[in-house]
């Protein structure tokens, strides 16, 4: 929080502020002190501001056109894409605006990840984070159910399915969550209505993840606390403001070229085939960014244990501030975690590729060998490693190893004082 | 304060909690209940089948609830093969006398009971079903065999109108 008290200049804007105080928030939010060292991978929360703010958009104006109806989805979705005016375009935008927003989230998890801002005293903006994480995974599946193609359909009734593996209650669940005996035109009218309501929800979960992340500022690449403001940071704006706007610009050219050059890249053929209960596609899988999920799943020969391992990677994620037991933030000083965190990296992203692939033969073996390590990672690696590790020594501040330029800390205290 | 005093308060409040959340459950429950299968879906309950043009080693899908039905005539070979399995050797142990009451005739819910997929017809390692989902194999009484599927596929509640009619539900 910004420790100035901040009074507006015109005599209205003080009779305004005195009221609601939106131009001291405002005030908060321009001069919000930021580490003068945040590299690119930090341009990832205003790239999903962003990513987000489109999907609103752009799901406002389909939902203009679209039916949630069993007999007119699928038709009214090839109307959106011959018949209205640039309706393909703002459906490319809005299917492949899912798989940025994945892609955007992912990176910034695994920066997170790399730079321990998970850490005291960030919980609370990590814990909101997973929840914002898992609020997008229940959006992006219902909204892959709408178009009722064959994977929708198929997707649907699979994830659907997930909850009978509940003992006792479970098959009563799924009836209760298809409104029938299969998935069908109720099941579809109200994922259309969560489809709808969640992004809203995910809108207020980021305003908490920001005002959380305000209370300690933001964390650094050196992960060290500093003073702030101090010469160690910057006014959000415009330094950041300016970053962040030309890392976004960066990656609405990726955007732009899978919306204007491989709209369809993404996803499943299949899906343009309209939803028929009677036939299952030959090869199901979802959307790419859930396949390490998928592949977990598919790794337990055992239905219900299957879903308990599923859940447990993603909740796993929620603890991981007490797991880790290092008081040391950056991957930059534990050499030991950081060989670990790109085995982490390499793990996650082989359970993705073996997800895509059929559960058979080697598949199956890589699969399982690469769940064993997922979760060996998290409850095992990660708190021994925090008690055993021997760290590189901190530096003082953040100016210290850059203008310092020496890992002497006398040499880069005299240099910073004669800076001073 | 005296004890008793307090005690009357305690009793008012502990009545209050209670009332409202009888209320709130009251206001709760049709809010809930509403996404229930609703009249006019369990009206859909029995579907009647004409089975006269199915000859031996066809299968015949129908939709009865929204799901798919297979109704196979078996062969000779499939129904020797299903009756002579060894129960210890079933992950859901089921003779095959149990599952078709006329061994030609086997009629279950096309729904693999791993997550819902309905399996491909005369595929997979026991001659049966394999659902290309998650890979689960079924024998030709459509019993479990490999995979990650717990049950075997269900048979649903059916009945011979007449040598040609199946009545299911």
């Amino acid at each position: 929080m910004s420790d100035h008290e901040y009074t507006p200049k015109s005599k209205f804007g003080k009779w305004f502020n005195d009221r609601l105080p939106l131009l001291s928030l405002a005030s908060h939010l321009t001069d919000y002190p930021t580490p003068k060292n945040l590299n690119y991978w930090w341009t990832f929360g205003g790239i999903l501001t962003f990513c987000l703010i489109t999907q609103i958009v752009t799901g406002l104006t389909l939902a203009m056109h679209y039916i949630a109806h069993a007999d007119m989805a699928f038709e009214s979705v090839e109307h959106i894409m011959r018949d209205v005016n640039y309706g393909w375009l703002i459906r490319y935008i809005h299917a492949n605006g899912a798989s940025m927003f994945f892609l955007a989230v992912y990176i910034h998890i695994f920066r997170s990840l790399f730079y321990g801002s998970y850490k005291s005293p960030r919980e609370i903006i990590w814990i909101i984070g997973i929840i914002i994480y898992l609020l997008m995974m229940a959006a992006a599946f219902m909204g892959y159910v709408l178009p009722w193609g064959q994977m929708s359909f198929w997707g649907a009734t699979v994830i659907t399915n997930l909850f009978s593996a509940i003992p006792l209650v479970g098959e009563g669940i799924v009836t209760w969550l298809w409104g029938g005996y299969s998935v069908d035109n109720p099941t579809l009218t109200r994922f259309f209505t969560l489809h709808y309501l969640i992004p809203f929800l995910i809108l207020g979960l980021v305003v908490l993840h920001i005002w959380a992340l305000h209370v300690p500022g933001n964390n650094n690449p050196v992960g060290i606390d500093i003073k702030k403001p101090s010469k160690d940071t910057v006014p959000f704006h415009p330094y950041i403001v300016i970053k962040d706007g030309f890392a976004l610009l960066m990656f609405m050219i990726v955007f732009a070229f899978f919306v204007f050059y491989a709209p369809n890249i993404l996803g499943h053929a299949d899906n343009y085939i309209e939803a028929n209960p009677l036939v299952t596609p030959a090869h199901i899988v979802p959307e790419w960014y859930l396949l390490p999920f998928y592949a977990i799943l598919r790794s337990v020969p055992d239905k219900l244990l299957g879903v308990i391992a599923m859940l447990s990677a993603i909740l796993i994620l929620a603890a991981l501030p007490w797991l880790d037991t290092s008081k040391i933030r950056s991957a930059v000083f534990r050499p030991l975690y950081k060989q670990f965190y790109w085995i982490l990296v390499a793990d996650v992203l082989i359970l993705g590729y073996v997800g895509a692939m059929p559960a058979e033969g080697l598949y199956l073996l890589i699969a399982r060998v690469a769940t064993a390590y997922y979760f060996l990672h998290f409850l095992v690696i990660l708190p021994v490693l925090g008690l055993k590790e021997k760290t590189i020594p901190l530096p003082l501040s953040i100016t210290e190893p850059v203008m310092g330029g020496s890992s002497n800390i006398a040499m880069a205290k005299k240099k910073e004082s004669k800076i001073e | 304060m005296s004890e008793k005093k307090t005690n009357r308060r305690d009793f008012l409040f502990t009545a209050t909690y209670a009332v409202g959340a009888v209320g709130v459950g009251a206001t709760v429950w049709p809010m809930i209940d509403q996404m229930n299968p609703d009249a006019s879906v369990k009206a859909l309950a029995s579907t009647e089948v004409d089975i006269s043009t199915v000859t031996p080693g066809k299968t015949i899908t129908v939709l009865w609830r929204g799901k798919p039905v297979f109704i196979r005539r078996r062969t000779q070979e499939e129904i020797i093969e299903a009756k002579s399995v060894k129960l210890e050797d079933l992950k859901d142990p089921q003779r095959d006398e149990d599952r078709a009451k006329d061994p030609e005739w086997l009629v279950m819910l096309g729904v693999c009971t791993h997550l819902g997929c309905v399996p491909l017809d005369q595929k997979g390692d026991y001659n049966g079903w394999f659902c290309p989902c998650h890979g689960s194999h079924y024998d030709t009484s459509g019993r479990i065999r490999k995979g990650p599927a717990p049950t075997n596929m269900e048979v649903p509640k059916y009945e011979f109108v007449n040598a040609n009619t199946i009545k299911i539900g």
